[in-house]
């Protein structure tokens, strides 16, 4: 294939960046009018349909990371790229069924309004906002940082400039124009990306007579039939329960998109943003397996790994073979403003956090007037993409990869738990309930950073790094013996102790490896099991009357949305 | 907000129970078969990656379908949901809201 202009600045690309830019800041500039109360800035003034809704959701939650990524990974480890976007999906139902409509009819703003409806206010919020700010900050600085890179990768664009653009954008944005710019920047960005995916597959369909059979065929061809079957991502059960739990839970405690569901009129139009939402994430997820798929077979692994070792250029290379350079920055802005679009996301549900539930609900004691809410979440929000954007600095070249899994476990164990314990069962308490967030918070956290994640991949990185090297240098020392030993045509047996010299060396070497402290490379499972059952213990050691009194009320509520704002 | 609320005995009220049962044994009985379909695929890929790699056809291997499986029937699995509360639940919850506010 010719050579790829990715990297290099692209006319095309900047101009559909531009067009990008230009139209989310006009939108911005009709949002601004309409961003006055906090009912406005928060939840753009419930005026958001379940249809956009389910849009903005699926924008919010389809980032950078998971169409490059997936793609990428897919592209160069086959099933396994498969097996892994399928966790990502599988936590919506959950949303759906357990989360959505007693979320809308009972809280106003954020996820803590509905935990703190019949418990005591004070502890309630001070620790639902810590669970909030912690499962955003992760999740922020692993996008800022991968805008960083990616951008880089694309465009060619110093790492710095990058971070410093989709920074003052998103600042924007959520500043000016709140949840309703927000929203729409959100749509818009999920329409390109789905759009933009599906011409892609179309593209890379027609190469193959629009037969999956056909594709699957060659990769197989290409890559052996091994391409096409579970390979090393899951080694152990216990590890994929473990991470399976996390993504699943997780989702539905993620606080960006908990507060997409203030933005719609009532529980009918959630239930139905969810709906819709699953249908264009599941979309998503099957096109980025094909883009995946595709790349593998039309550009090839190595021409793929050659350019970004991770994969992540996949998908653009593929938009460049099939469509040329137009369609490649057409390609390139979309995954811009799929940065955009989470950031903001992400930024305006921080904020939130920091003035309704700290300022409001804990400094002010639940008294404030709107124009001082508005004026704390507009500071917050500029505080927050600030540190952001100095946080995405300050983590540049820095293996953040376990920041996504830790966000999701802290948002399965912190913020799941409590939630769903608030909405459905009677006994729960406000002991409880804090010390069901502060444990699954410290858990996930403490337990992450001694486990394989990040103790041997970023802590002991070095250490792993040489010895890897010194087993795979072994290994060609050793086949190319086997070789000779083979062609002098040597004893049999001289060969067989040559293999065995070598898997000693290798057991010698493996047993050197720096191990973790905790065996499970994501806490899921102990931190959100944790959780669940000191909230349960604690709630049943100190029985709250009043707030099982509160309960009955908050039924009638939760069901029927008789009261609900 | 409706004044009559505290009139209204909700606790005892047959299509309230009905309504709050329903709805929890559906969210219920949903949410244990989605993580049935998710873990059930997990627990394939742990333990029988042999039946995954076995050929549905000459050139497609049973896993892929499975995989794509989950995903769909995650899809449908909410689309059943939303049927069913539009249907059955809002009715409901129409005849205990007309109840509630008089």
């Amino acid at each position: 294939m010719a050579q790829s202009i990715i990297g290099q600045v692209h006319p095309v690309s900047i101009a559909f960046f531009f067009l990008f830019v230009l139209s989310t800041l006009c939108i911005t500039y009709w949002a601004a009018k309409r961003t006055r109360t906090t009912k406005e800035f928060y939840a753009a003034g419930r005026s958001i349909t379940g249809f956009q809704n389910g849009l903005a959701l699926a924008g919010d939650y389809m980032s950078a990371a998971s169409f490059l990524g997936i793609a990428g990974l897919v592209s160069t480890k086959g099933y396994d790229g498969l097996i892994y976007s399928v966790g990502w999906l599988v936590g919506w139902p959950i949303v759906m069924f357990l989360i959505a409509e007693p979320l809308r009819n009972l809280g106003k703003y954020t996820f803590a309004d509905v935990v703190a409806f019949r418990l005591k206010r004070m502890p309630i919020r001070t620790s639902a906002a810590a669970g909030s700010l912690i499962t955003v900050l992760f999740y922020l600085i692993a996008q800022m940082v991968g805008a960083g890179t990616l951008i880089k990768l694309m465009f060619g664009l110093p790492y710095e400039w990058a971070i410093l653009i989709v920074g003052c954008l998103m600042i924007a944005y959520v500043l000016f124009g709140g949840m309703l710019a927000t929203t729409w920047v959100q749509i818009i960005k999920a329409v390109l990306l789905l759009g933009g995916a599906t011409i892609l597959v179309i593209l890379t369909l027609s190469k193959f007579g629009f037969n999956y059979g056909e594709l699957f065929g060659s990769a197989s061809k290409m890559y052996g039939p091994e391409f096409l079957q579970p390979g090393g991502l899951i080694t152990s059960p216990v590890d994929a329960f473990s991470l399976g739990l996390a993504l699943m839970f997780g989702t539905a405690g993620l606080p960006h998109i908990l507060m997409r569901f203030y933005t719609v009129p009532d529980a009918k139009q959630a239930r139905k943003s969810v709906f819709y939402a699953t249908g264009f994430i599941g979309y998503f997820y099957i096109l980025t397996v094909t883009i995946g798929f595709g790349a593998a077979v039309l550009v090839g692994k190595k021409v793929i790994m050659a350019i970004d070792k991770g994969g992540n250029m996949a998908a653009p290379l593929l938009a460049e073979a099939l469509g040329g350079h137009v369609f490649l920055g057409f390609l390139a802005a979309v995954a811009f403003a799929t940065i955009l679009a989470v950031v903001a996301g992400l930024t305006l549900a921080g904020a939130s956090a920091l003035s309704h539930d700290l300022y409001v609900g804990v400094l002010k004691r639940g008294q404030a007037n709107e124009k001082d809410e508005v004026r704390v979440a507009k500071m917050a929000t500029i505080g927050l993409g600030v540190s952001a954007m100095l946080l995405g600095i300050l983590f540049k070249g820095q293996n953040v990869a376990f920041m996504v899994g830790l966000a999701f476990a802290v948002a399965a164990s912190a913020n799941f738990p409590a939630l769903v314990m608030s909405i459905m069962w009677k006994k729960f308490s406000t002991k409880g309930a804090v010390a069901s967030i502060w444990t699954g918070l410290i858990l996930a956290v403490g337990l992450i950073i001694i486990s394989p994640t990040v103790w041997v991949d970023v802590f002991h990185a070095k250490e792993k790094a040489t010895i890897e090297k010194q087993i795979s240098e072994a290994e060609t020392q050793s086949k190319a013996k086997v070789e000779e030993l083979e062609k002098a045509a040597a004893d049999p047996k001289a060969v067989s102790d040559e293999k065995a010299a070598f898997g000693a060396k290798k057991k010698e070497l493996s047993a050197q490896m720096p191990q973790a402290i905790f065996p499970l490379k994501n806490p899921g499972l102990i931190s959100m099991g944790a959780a669940f059952l000191i909230g349960i213990l604690v709630s049943l050691m100190s029985s709250e009357p009043e707030a099982q009194e509160k309960f009955e009320k908050e039924k009638l509520r939760a069901y029927i949305g008789i009261g609900a704002e | 907000m409706s004044t009559n609320k505290a009139v209204f005995n909700f606790k005892d009220d047959k299509d309230f129970l009905k309504l709050s049962g329903q709805k929890s044994a559906v969210s219920i009985v949903l949410t244990i078969l989605e993580l049935l379909f998710y873990f059930g695929f997990i627990g394939l890929i742990a333990f029988n990656k042999p039946f995954l790699s076995s050929m549905l056809t000459e050139r497609v291997p049973i896993g892929i379908p499975i995989a794509v499986g989950v995903i769909v029937m995650s899809c449908v699995l909410t689309g059943i949901y939303v049927y069913w509360a539009n249907n059955t639940y809002d009715t409901l919850v129409k005849k205990v809201r007309d109840k509630v506010e008089g």
